[in-house]
């Protein structure tokens, strides 16, 4: 009783084609890009160094706003025009939908973030990039988008309503962000225990250039969370 | 025996939604190449039963098995014998006819080299040809219709689930539809909901009705007629003075009861309930020559499908 990577696919493709049949995927990708850019641009030549702290730092707080978005359609569309119950009676489990649901958007969101490569490159010209620095946070960004995926999946599959997907998903990508800024007004015995738990935290490790086992450890039990939480309301929708 | 295997078995089965007792308890089964109507009023149950037969959603208690397969230890092989047309046949509005037929089909697990063969072979089945480019979104609510039953069959299912499929269509759209089902229904067993009797007497070898939750008729279409404990009833119009005439068709023998029903100048008209299996006209024309009242209709009214639908889903 395996997962059948054809329905994966299958699953995906009709995603992907979804996003690009609609305006939506255009959008994102164009408005993440351009404020990506301005982030970049607006203070490079203001503090005349070759550094991308600025820009980098600046993206997790833009996944805030654009994963929410991408995700949000993802099963409530289905469960309100009522499609979820032709793919919830085709020979097709529900692991297969969510995973394919989830790379789609990922995916898309992968892309995105590759585009942005352009800005580090352009550096390249201009002086000496700590290549360390890149790496590590590109790998971090990659992790810190497929969480907040994941997480959008699940809030996706809560509801039949957009909006209400959205903002759930938004909180919860919000305050597991907001963790990593509030560690000095809470009480110092829960501050390691806040601070792991902030997506944040994790991310500024990685994008120092150091990858810690704990760090991707933090990421892939997020995606798995959201993962299980997801086959749950699926199976609590159909076997209630 | 053969083909007269059993397709679908459903023992016992209940489902309560929190308070509401949708299904209550119910059983039949249904034997390979027939064409079965489900019947009942809105909210009798149908929908329900359909949807727990095709696994989406979990009966209360109670056993399936379909093709030989149980709902919940062979889910997935479920499935895959059946071809299914939702109620509110929810379709992908943004996707084209073929690329969402193509979806189907690889959900299906239809060859790839196949695919496109049996799309135009199901598209031509569904009567789907002319409107084979276009997006789902553009097309009439007929059209979106014969793309649902198209969903259904592409994969050749041995049985097929068809829940209200002609509801919301034009009397022309209904007729094709119907056609479509019969034709299917050759060498599929086709099980088909529906609140319209003249569906079940146009398509159906053999209805269940069904009524808040409970089986209250099972048998051949032709057959129901004989379940009604009925009367037969005669419409008779006579040129006579009212009272008088209810008085005297009373005492006629065989006559149970007698029931003005309409006016028209000085004549009445009456419908008389009549013991069952006696043929009365003749009589009742002698009845009016006796008494010199002018005889103006007279109608034998056989027991139709819509009153034993009628009797039988009457509330309590």
């Amino acid at each position: 009783m395996g997962i059948s990577f054809d329905n994966i696919k299958t699953i995906l493709r009709r995603e992907l084609r979804g996003y690009f049949n609609s305006p939506i995927a255009y959008i994102v990708v164009v408005i993440f890009l351009i404020i990506n850019g301005w982030f970049f641009a607006s203070s490079i030549f203001l503090i005349n160094e070759v550094t991308l702290d600025n820009f980098l730092g600046n993206m997790p707080l833009l996944f805030i706003f654009f994963i929410p978005a991408m995700t949000m359609g993802l099963f409530s569309d289905e469960i309100k025009s009522g499609t979820i119950e032709i793919l919830a009676t085709m020979p097709l489990k529900d692991e297969e939908i969510i995973i394919g649901k989830f790379l789609s958007a990922f995916s898309l969101m992968a892309v995105a973030i590759s585009l942005t490569l352009i800005h580090p490159i352009t550096l390249m010209f201009l002086g000496k990039v700590d290549m360390g620095q890149v790496i590590g946070s590109y790998s971090g960004l990659y992790l810190l988008s497929a969480s907040f995926v994941s997480a959008g999946v699940f809030c996706s599959a809560l509801t039949k309503n957009q909006i209400v997907a959205f903002i759930i998903s938004f909180i919860i990508c919000f305050v597991s962000f907001m963790f990593g800024k509030i560690l000095s007004f809470v009480p110092a015995f829960i501050v390691s225990f806040i601070e792991y738990l902030s997506i944040d935290y994790h991310f500024g490790n990685i994008s120092k250039g150091i990858i810690d086992s704990r760090d991707l450890i933090y990421y892939f039990s997020v995606i798995l969370f959201f993962y299980y939480m997801t086959v749950s309301v699926l199976g609590s929708r159909r076997w209630k | 025996m053969f083909g007269c295997k059993i397709m679908i078995e459903v023992k016992d089965l209940s489902k309560k939604y929190d308070k509401l007792l949708a299904v209550d308890n119910i059983s039949f089964s249904i034997t390979k190449s027939e064409i079965v109507g489900f019947l009942g009023p809105n909210g009798a149950g149908k929908t329900t039963t359909l949807k727990i037969v095709t696994c989406y959603i979990p009966p209360t208690s109670g056993s399936i098995k379909v093709a030989g397969f149980d709902i919940f230890e062979n889910s997935l092989e479920v499935r895959k014998n059946i071809g299914y047309l939702p109620e509110s046949n929810s379709l992908y509005y943004e996707m084209g006819v073929v690329e969402y037929l193509e979806f189907i089909a690889n959900l299906r697990h239809i060859e790839k080299n196949k695919v496109k063969s049996r799309i135009k072979e199901v598209a031509e089945v569904c009567g789907l040809v002319d409107v084979i480019k276009k997006d789902i979104g553009e097309l009439s609510k007929g059209y979106k219709q014969r793309v649902g039953i198209a969903q259904a069959i592409i994969h050749d299912p041995p049985i097929l689930i068809l829940d209200e499929p002609t509801s919301g269509l034009d009397p022309n759209q209904i007729v094709q539809i119907r056609e479509l089902i019969k034709k299917l229904g050759r060498e599929k067993t086709v099980v088909l909901s529906t609140h319209i009797l003249s569906e079940v007497q146009a398509t159906c070898d053999r209805a269940i009705i069904i009524n808040k939750g409970k089986i209250v008729a099972d048998g051949k279409t032709d057959e129901l007629h004989g379940m009604i404990e009925g009367k037969d009833k005669v419409y008779i119009k006579l040129k006579g003075p009212e009272e008088k005439v209810v008085k005297l068709l009373k005492a006629v023998p065989n006559v149970e009861g007698v029931e003005v029903q309409d006016k028209e100048g000085p004549a009445r008209g009456y419908q008389l309930q009549i013991s069952k299996g006696v043929d009365m006209r003749e009589e009742l024309y002698n009845f009016s020559v006796t008494n010199k009242w002018p005889l103006l209709e007279l109608k034998r009214e056989v027991v139709s499908l819509e009153d034993v639908f009628r009797e039988l889903t009457a509330g309590e």
